[in-house]
């Protein structure tokens, strides 16, 4: 076998052209990460934090620790996913008048495909998957969930994935497809190089780990919620992220399936949805959006949680309708299945099917509404306090309500055919995911912080972040509605009627406003660290909450509870200090942990590797990966002692240490 | 103070051999089920190959039938569907599941023939004159 | 209102009422629950399957059709081999509730047997078609069809690899209740396939003859 064969069948499709040298944009932006990466590495090395990351951090199964890194990692994705937002409305803005702007169509359009799939994937999906994760457990008074190793495993893979997304700025390209990458653009025809396959495995790798975080965090809920919590004890955030999980177990197999016929199509030469032999792509888009639409709700209805147990406890009052709000969630999980076409009503599938999709994605706003006044009502005379977490629940009232309403416009298909494709659709979408999505976990960040770290956010850059994303939020995206009814379309590069240029300039402004936002709440965490003693909670209890996880101490304990909680109210821990139910001190008994693993991480690492494979046609090495992966996977399941006890004694200096805090603090 | 507890406490089984709920297998049960899976594998096979129903649209709905009866066979007899394991949440979560099922299949067909039936009538052999006059 | 955080439990004013537990708390063990939830999901990747299936697979783009190749007498001995490997698995769930290890272990390779000869069937059928020029390129219908049949092999293959994973797991460390616990997953997993053999045989090759 001769060199070139060799480094074939090594290496692939990858060769030197691949790395983007000529891209003066990706080049500084490589530096800069380059730069940033190293000298956060030098940093953990000179301290020496390798041995405790790995320990405490990488190989935890504790779902606290994992949530924390789940929204690390959001926020970390966010600045990517913004950045390509910041480039296009930048872009959008310069490029009229024969100006070409600085973003060749080529890379322009890697951009919007990478703004989506990061923003909806990697931010939205784990920030949320984060918050529920830390949460949950808490707030049913279990003390871990009820597969931590596969808890850590999820963690893992949703991160190899992000970081297929990040290889692809510096080695090949993205997908320059749109963000559900629809064929035949993104058949093999149409998109011969590597960047629809980034697409494909990246989240395939993720979508792995989301669907087992769903599994996980049902069986959690069903099985482990404390003595007393019937499901109509439930605190609302957790059956909001019972039914999420519902839709992510029932949507994303959807996803992979789509997407395993789509690289079918690709890899193997079938014809699924290429344009001869029989195949369609149209079923494409109808199996995507059966995915697509459920998504939508994965990401809003866990916030809808945040913000009921944000509004009930700034409003010093029990939430107005408990029950109408679950079986609102309900039915709202339910019909997410039934409103899939409105997502392409001008494919022609002709009136009758048309009416009927129209029909349902109305009805759907009904128990959506029904939420918002349940949000009012909770409010109405109650003893409302201002904290940046009710700022964010208020601001999303209004924001939200008006996207809601721009929704239910596209839902009438008449309506849609003037309207599909257009800026209008992307100011509708923008305003329900960062009106709702957005605003409830910064809300819930900010609401849970202080239970994650022991001290509270900083109030005022709080209030600047709100403020700026608010303002922001609004100047961003006003304009598009605007535009949107004159026509203009999505995803266009440049324009020639300098007529529009002044609304796009507006729209840079408010996406600079947005970028001052996410500034704030950077700085917001770096100022919140530094003044982390002013801060102090000792309590646990910062904001005279109502759930479980209130009663705690914060930062909780590895074990969550030094007994578990018996319930007698769905707000359990409000009912507790009702009827002076003070803290056990007494008769601590061993606790059953799981133990730390690194297995998890050892498999993601070879799923990112097997992607990475995969897109280069390095089939020697993916197949060898993929053995790899299979027998640690086989081998892991012959460790059977995956458990330990913390003993009594340990037990009893935590919670001694804690009752002297408690002491101490009054 | 436990049985307090307890009394609360439907979901926290303290039998540790049975914790999954299900009830333990019979080889009747089984023996049953295998005889219903053979007999109702049987029929459509028969019926197919040995061209008994000659119109094929009745023959579909027959042996679409037995399909589905068999499903049930399977989940009853060997999968030990039943209303109390797990408390009942495998039965609901089935349930949720087939409606899920139905909808995707039912659905994409539904969406998918009538994309055809409009955008591609020429695929179609039975366009109906109206129908000619509705095209794009 | 934060002195009663302190308070010892000895205050607590109601006395009938009890917060928090004074014995260990054992959840019931997810395992079973967690696998069946997956099931369904995979279940959601069959019914993707299936709808492409159903509406791709009359697209013969001038190519075969079912009628043309699918060769029921096989298939009908390839459902025989499946609902077999049911049966054996079913008699291996009965030793091992009677703790019978040795019985239980010869079930389960009987079963993995079963399963091997089904694949091997199936293997046959699909290099058939390939070597006739019908091959998963040839059309939606082939390219549905292949992907279908496919998958369900894959789940099948994936099954005996996990077999005989437990065999040397059980044959290692006996009847535990961990052990337990996985052969009633795998047995899920067995018959959840068996179920959707029922839909392929009947949706994909039965109905795929007819005219």
């Amino acid at each position: 076998m001769n060199m070139p064969d060799l480094a074939k069948l090594i290496f692939g499709r990858l060769t030197l052209e691949a790395i983007p040298y000529h891209e003066p944009i990706l080049i500084g932006t490589f530096v800069a990460v380059a730069i940033g990466g190293l000298a956060l590495l030098a940093l953990i090395t000179k301290h020496k934090l390798w041995g405790y990351l790995w320990r405490e951090w990488f190989t935890s199964i504790d779902h606290k620790k994992i949530g924390i890194m789940y929204v690390v990692l959001g926020i970390v994705m966010l600045l990517r996913g913004f950045s390509d937002a910041l480039l296009m409305r930048a872009q959008q803005a310069v490029a009229f008048n024969g100006n070409p702007g600085f973003l060749p169509p080529h890379h322009y359009d890697q951009i919007f495909t990478a703004h989506g799939v990061i923003m909806i994937f990697f931010v939205a999906m784990p920030l949320v998957t984060g918050l529920m994760n830390y949460v949950v457990p808490l707030q049913i008074g279990a003390r871990d969930v009820a597969f931590p190793f596969l808890n850590n495993f999820s963690f893992w893979m949703t991160v190899a994935g992000s970081m297929l997304v990040m290889a692809s700025l510096f080695v090949g390209e993205f997908a320059r497809t749109g963000w559900l990458a629809y064929p035949p653009l993104s058949g093999l025809a149409q998109s011969p190089d590597v960047g629809v396959d980034y697409y494909i495995w990246s989240l395939q790798v993720a979508g792995v780990g989301t669907t087992l975080s769903g599994i996980n965090l049902i069986a959690t809920i069903v099985k482990m919620r404390a003595p007393g919590m019937s499901m109509m004890k439930m605190p609302i955030f957790t059956w909001t992220s019972l039914c999420t999980n519902v839709l992510i177990v029932a949507a994303f197999p959807v996803l992979t399936a789509v997407l395993v016929l789509l690289s079918l199509d690709r890899y193997v030469g079938t014809n699924f949805f290429t344009n001869d032999f029989g195949g369609n792509a149209m079923m494409y888009v109808n199996l995507i959006w059966i995915w697509g639409h459920p998504e939508v709700y994965i990401l809003v209805l866990p916030v809808f949680g945040v913000f009921s147990e944000v509004t009930s406890t700034f409003s010093r009052k029990r939430l107005f309708g408990y029950a109408s709000m679950v079986y609102a969630t309900v039915v709202i999980t339910v019909l997410s299945y039934l409103v899939w076409l409105h997502h392409f009503f001008t494919m022609g599938s002709g009136a009758s099917v048309n009416s009927f999709f129209g029909i349902t994605t109305m009805i759907i706003s009904i128990p959506t509404g029904a939420k918002i006044f349940n949000w009012l009502f909770t409010m109405y005379r109650g003893r409302i306090k201002f904290d940046v977490p009710m700022l964010w629940t208020v601001g999303f009232m209004v924001t939200f309500v008006i996207g809601g309403m721009t929704g239910v416009m596209l839902a009438v298909p008449p309506a849609d055919f003037l309207l599909h494709n257009s800026l209008f659709l992307i100011a509708h979408f923008h305003n329900v995911i960062i009106g709702g999505v957005i605003f409830g976990l910064f809300a819930g960040i900010n609401y849970w912080f202080p239970k994650a770290f022991g001290y509270r956010l900083d109030e005022f850059w709080g209030k600047c972040c709100f403020w700026f994303w608010l303002v922001g939020f609004w100047v961003a995206f006003m304009p598009l509605y605007v535009l949107g009814f004159m026509g203009v379309t999505r995803r266009m590069n440049h324009f020639e009627d300098p007529s529009l240029q002044i609304w796009f300039q507006i729209a840079a402004f408010g996406a600079f406003l947005i970028a001052l936002g996410i500034g704030s709440f950077l700085i917001q965490l770096w100022v919140s660290y530094k003044r982390r003693d002013e801060l102090r909670d000792v309590t646990g209890d910062p904001w005279h909450g109502r759930t479980l996880e209130w009663s705690t101490s914060s930062p909780p304990p590895a074990y969550n509870f030094a007994f578990t909680p018996v319930i007698h109210d769905t707000d359990a821990w409000w009912d507790m200090k009702e009827r002076n139910a003070g803290r056990r001190v007494d008769g601590y008994l061993p606790i059953h942990m799981p133990k730390n693993t690194g297995a998890g991480i050892i498999l993601a690492g070879f799923a990112f590797v097997f992607g990475f494979a995969m897109i280069w046609h390095m089939f020697l090495v993916a197949g060898l990966t993929f053995a790899a992966l299979l027998v640690t996977a086989i081998g892991h399941t012959f460790n059977y002692k995956r458990d330990y006890h913390i003993p009594a004694d340990v037990v009893a200096r935590t919670e001694a240490a804690r009752t002297e805090e408690l002491a101490a603090h009054v | 103070m436990s049985a307090h507890i307890e009394s609360h406490d439907h979901h926290d089984a303290h039998d540790h051999d049975h914790d999954d709920g299900h009830a333990p297998s019979t080889l009747k049960g089984y023996m049953m089920g295998f005889f219903l899976a053979v007999v109702l594998t049987a029929i459509p096979f028969w019926l197919v190959m040995g061209k008994v129903i000659p119109n094929s649209q009745t023959l579909a709905v027959v042996i679409l039938t037995f399909a589905a009866i068999q499903i049930v066979v399977h989940m009853i007899y060997f999968l030990h569907m039943n209303t109390k394991a797990e408390g009942g949440w495998t039965l609901l979560a089935l349930i949720f599941t087939l409606v899920m099922v139905v909808i995707t299949l039912t659905g994409s067909i539904w969406v998918m023939y009538h994309m055809n039936a409009n955008m591609m009538p020429g695929m179609s052999h039975n366009m109906t004159e109206q129908q000619a006059k509705n095209l794009p | 209102m934060s002195d009663m955080h302190a308070t010892p439990s000895a205050a607590i004013a109601e006395q009938d009422v009890e917060f928090w537990m004074s014995k260990d708390h054992h959840p019931a063990n997810g395992t079973l629950l967690g696998f069946w939830i997956y099931l369904m999901s995979d279940c959601l990747i069959f019914a993707c399957l299936f709808a492409t299936y159903g509406v791709l697979g009359r697209n013969y783009a001038g190519g075969p059709s079912g009628a043309d190749l699918f060769d029921l007498p096989l298939v009908a001995l390839n459902t025989t081999m499946l609902l077999l490997s049911s049966i054996t698995y079913g008699f291996a769930v009965l030793e091992m509730q009677k703790n019978r290890r040795g019985t239980m272990m010869a079930w389960l390779i009987v079963t993995g047997l079963f399963g091997a000869a089904f694949l091997g069937i199936e293997m046959f059928e699909f290099a058939h078609l390939i070597h006739e020029g019908a091959g998963p390129q040839r059309s939606a219908f082939l390219s549905s069809f292949f992907t279908l049949v496919g998958t369900h092999g894959l789940h099948v293959t994936f099954g005996i690899v996990w077999l005989i994973t437990l065999l040397f797991q059980v044959g290692r460390f006996g009847l535990t209740p961990a052990n337990k616990r996985r052969i009633m997953c795998l047995s899920m997993f067995w018959h959840f396939l068996d179920v959707v053999w029922v839909g392929v045989f009947t949706f994909v090759y039965l109905m795929g003859v007819l005219p």
